[in-house]
């Protein structure tokens, strides 16, 4: 148990120095003088601001030491100074994180409520219209890009019925709820697809097991049976997949803030390449792929948990 | 690194037949309006004019103008050429690619399939297009970037499903029969390996090509991909969105649902396709 554990963290710091490798050498891959390049190009040069960034990234260094150099005030939240904003890459990034994590957050708890009920109503009455029409319209929502969802979203229900504000994150509880619901919405559509579809397809493998049959026979109500035997079967996959669709959520958030004009950090990503501001672009890489890394080994991690099988299946292998 | 459980999450396939065929004839459709999009389109697709400034649907213009007055019948008819041929070129890339990487992969095995799949983890570990905006952020924005920047992207995917695939194959008698024969390695890979899992893998990429249109019409929306003038479907709906405001819907709209709707039926067919094709799950 431990030793997987270990194994798996190992991984994790494997993956997450591999990771912040490729994010930090990939301005030697840009073509010309790096230098130049992280100052945001040619038009844009000082000499002041040439200066700056060959003090910042050690750039007379050898590649291993900046590197290290680099990841050390990664981790000290020394990130560096912003060109376009002229801020502390890392105060552009506290002051703009909560909005888009409120917005994963919102966009999570919508897609496990609506996936997981969609699949457990499309499994429950497998055959049903009520299935056909989980899997028609899952198909369907799969299939539009989130940002054309967030796009018809705005249209309709922020313009044409004026229900829901078009930009901005609001603000408190209340107006941040409000403004956000589109945006998670869009953010969600994709995700119940996703969600619905599993739940769908692990319920109808743990309904098929014996057990359930003898459940059925001995008598228990249908309602129960679904909840205790087969629904809690189900549950490993169904929590792992809603955990791997919030961790790649954090990178979803680049299309929808730009189509609700949320200043989080995806939008701020989206910014920073179109302005040439590398160090914030950087920044931000960063952060989303440690997110996501750390996530997905959390879910690993937690899998076991949820399913007791596995544990023992562990151990005795 | 991500899916530690291998949970289909596609549509159980039941036939369709009458959902296949219409899906399979919209995407006819529009090929042949890409085809012939001179020839359909009522205007250029960069013809500007200020006068007509979005306009509505009905009279001279049958879905109407965007902001500068071009006719947007006229330049989603033209945008579908891009839009179409992107998709197909980086998934030729990602093809290329992951085949070969997938191929060598399963046939050396040892340090060389380590070595794959550590390259793949590091690649998984950028989710959505974080990978591909990074290779943005060094070579700047532009379609033919970004067509290079996701056919590597995909290539990771390929490159897994073909070394599935090329071990089950390998392990076939043939294989051997060919070996003792003395024919070399690559030999008989390219010539009967492959060739032998085209079929399959073509499957598989058939249901990838939806993906791929979604992606780079993000791209493109963001504005990394495609440039004006072009009419690239998800240009169109960044340069539409500012209309919505406005109250003028079409702009934004007929572009988005072109997107949507190639890949709903690209995804109908997709599916039923990979199946005939003998795509394994």
């Amino acid at each position: 148990m431990f030793a997987s554990i270990g194994r798996r963290l190992a991984g994790l710091l494997a993956t997450l120095l591999a990771a912040s490798f490729v994010i930090f050498a990939a301005v030697y891959a840009a073509p010309g003088d790096p230098a130049v390049f992280l100052a945001g190009g040619r038009d844009k040069l000082t000499p002041e601001r040439l200066a700056a960034v060959r003090e910042q990234y050690h750039l007379d260094e050898p590649l291993v030491v900046q590197y290290g150099r680099w990841l050390w005030d990664c981790l000290h939240l020394d990130l560096g100074r912003s060109f376009q904003y002229g801020d502390q890459v890392s105060d552009l990034l506290s002051s703009r994180f909560p909005t888009t994590l409120a917005l994963v957050g919102y966009a999570t708890v919508l897609f496990v409520v609506l996936g997981v009920g969609a699949g457990v109503l499309a499994a429950v009455r497998r055959g049903s219209w009520v299935d056909s029409a989980v899997v028609g319209t899952t198909t369907l929502t799969a299939s539009v890009p989130s940002f054309v969802g967030g796009i018809a979203l705005v249209a309709f229900f922020g313009v044409r019925l004026g229900w829901f504000p078009v930009t901005g994150s609001g603000e408190g509880f209340a107006g941040t709820l409000h403004h956000l619901t589109l945006p998670a919405l869009a953010m969600a559509l994709g995700a119940v697809a996703v969600i619905a579809r599993v739940t769908r397809q692990a319920m109808v493998e743990a309904g098929a097991a014996d057990h359930v049959e003898v459940a059925r026979a001995a008598g228990l109500p249908e309602h129960q049976i679904i909840r205790r035997h087969v629904l809690r079967n189900a549950l490993g996959p169904v929590v792992t997949m809603c955990g791997l669709v919030t961790a790649g959520m954090l990178a979803g958030t680049v299309a929808i803030e730009t189509v609700f004009g949320l200043s989080g950090i995806g939008s701020l990503l989206v910014g920073a390449v179109n302005s040439h501001d590398f160090p914030v672009a950087q920044a931000v890489l960063l952060l989303m792929v440690a997110g996501y890394i750390l996530v997905t080994t959390l879910v690993d991690l937690v899998h076991p948990l949820l399913d007791p099988r596995l544990k023992a299946m562990r151990s005795s292998a | 690194m991500t899916a530690a459980i291998t949970v289909d999450a596609r549509l159980p396939v039941r036939r369709r037949p009458v959902l296949v065929i219409a899906g399979a004839a919209f995407l006819a459709l529009v090929v042949l309006a890409a085809a012939f999009a001179p020839l359909l389109a009522p205007y250029a697709p960069d013809a500007v004019d200020l006068s007509a400034s979005l306009v509505g649907t009905g009279g001279d213009h049958p879905l109407g103008t965007d902001a500068s007055g071009q006719d947007l019948l006229s330049r989603v008819l033209y945008g579908a050429r891009t839009s179409l041929i992107a998709p197909l070129a980086l998934l030729a890339i990602a093809a290329l690619l992951g085949v070969t990487l997938g191929t060598v992969a399963a046939w050396r095995g040892g340090w060389v399939d380590t070595l794959v799949s550590r390259v793949t983890d590091v690649m998984y570990a950028f989710p959505g297009l974080l990978f591909v905006v990074l290779i943005i952020a060094v070579f700047g924005a532009g379609i033919t970037t970004s067509v290079l920047g996701l056919g590597l992207a995909f290539a990771p995917t390929i490159a897994k499903y073909t070394r599935s695939v090329a071990l089950t194959e390998r392990a076939k008698p043939y294989v051997d029969a060919y070996r003792v024969q003395g024919m070399g390695g690559v030999r008989i890979c390219v010539r009967h390996l492959v060739p032998n899992l085209a079929r399959s893998i073509v499957g598989y990429l058939v249901v990838l090509f939806g993906e791929a249109l979604m992606s780079l019409a993000t791209l493109s929306y963001l504005g990394f991909g495609s440039q004006p003038p072009s009419s690239d479907w998800g240009l169109m709906v960044q340069e539409g969105q500012a209309a919505i405001v406005q109250g003028a819907l079409l702009p934004a709209l007929v572009p988005g649902t072109a997107i949507a709707a190639v890949v709903v039926a690209f995804n109908v067919v997709g599916v039923w396709a990979a199946d005939r094709l003998g795509a394994r799950r």
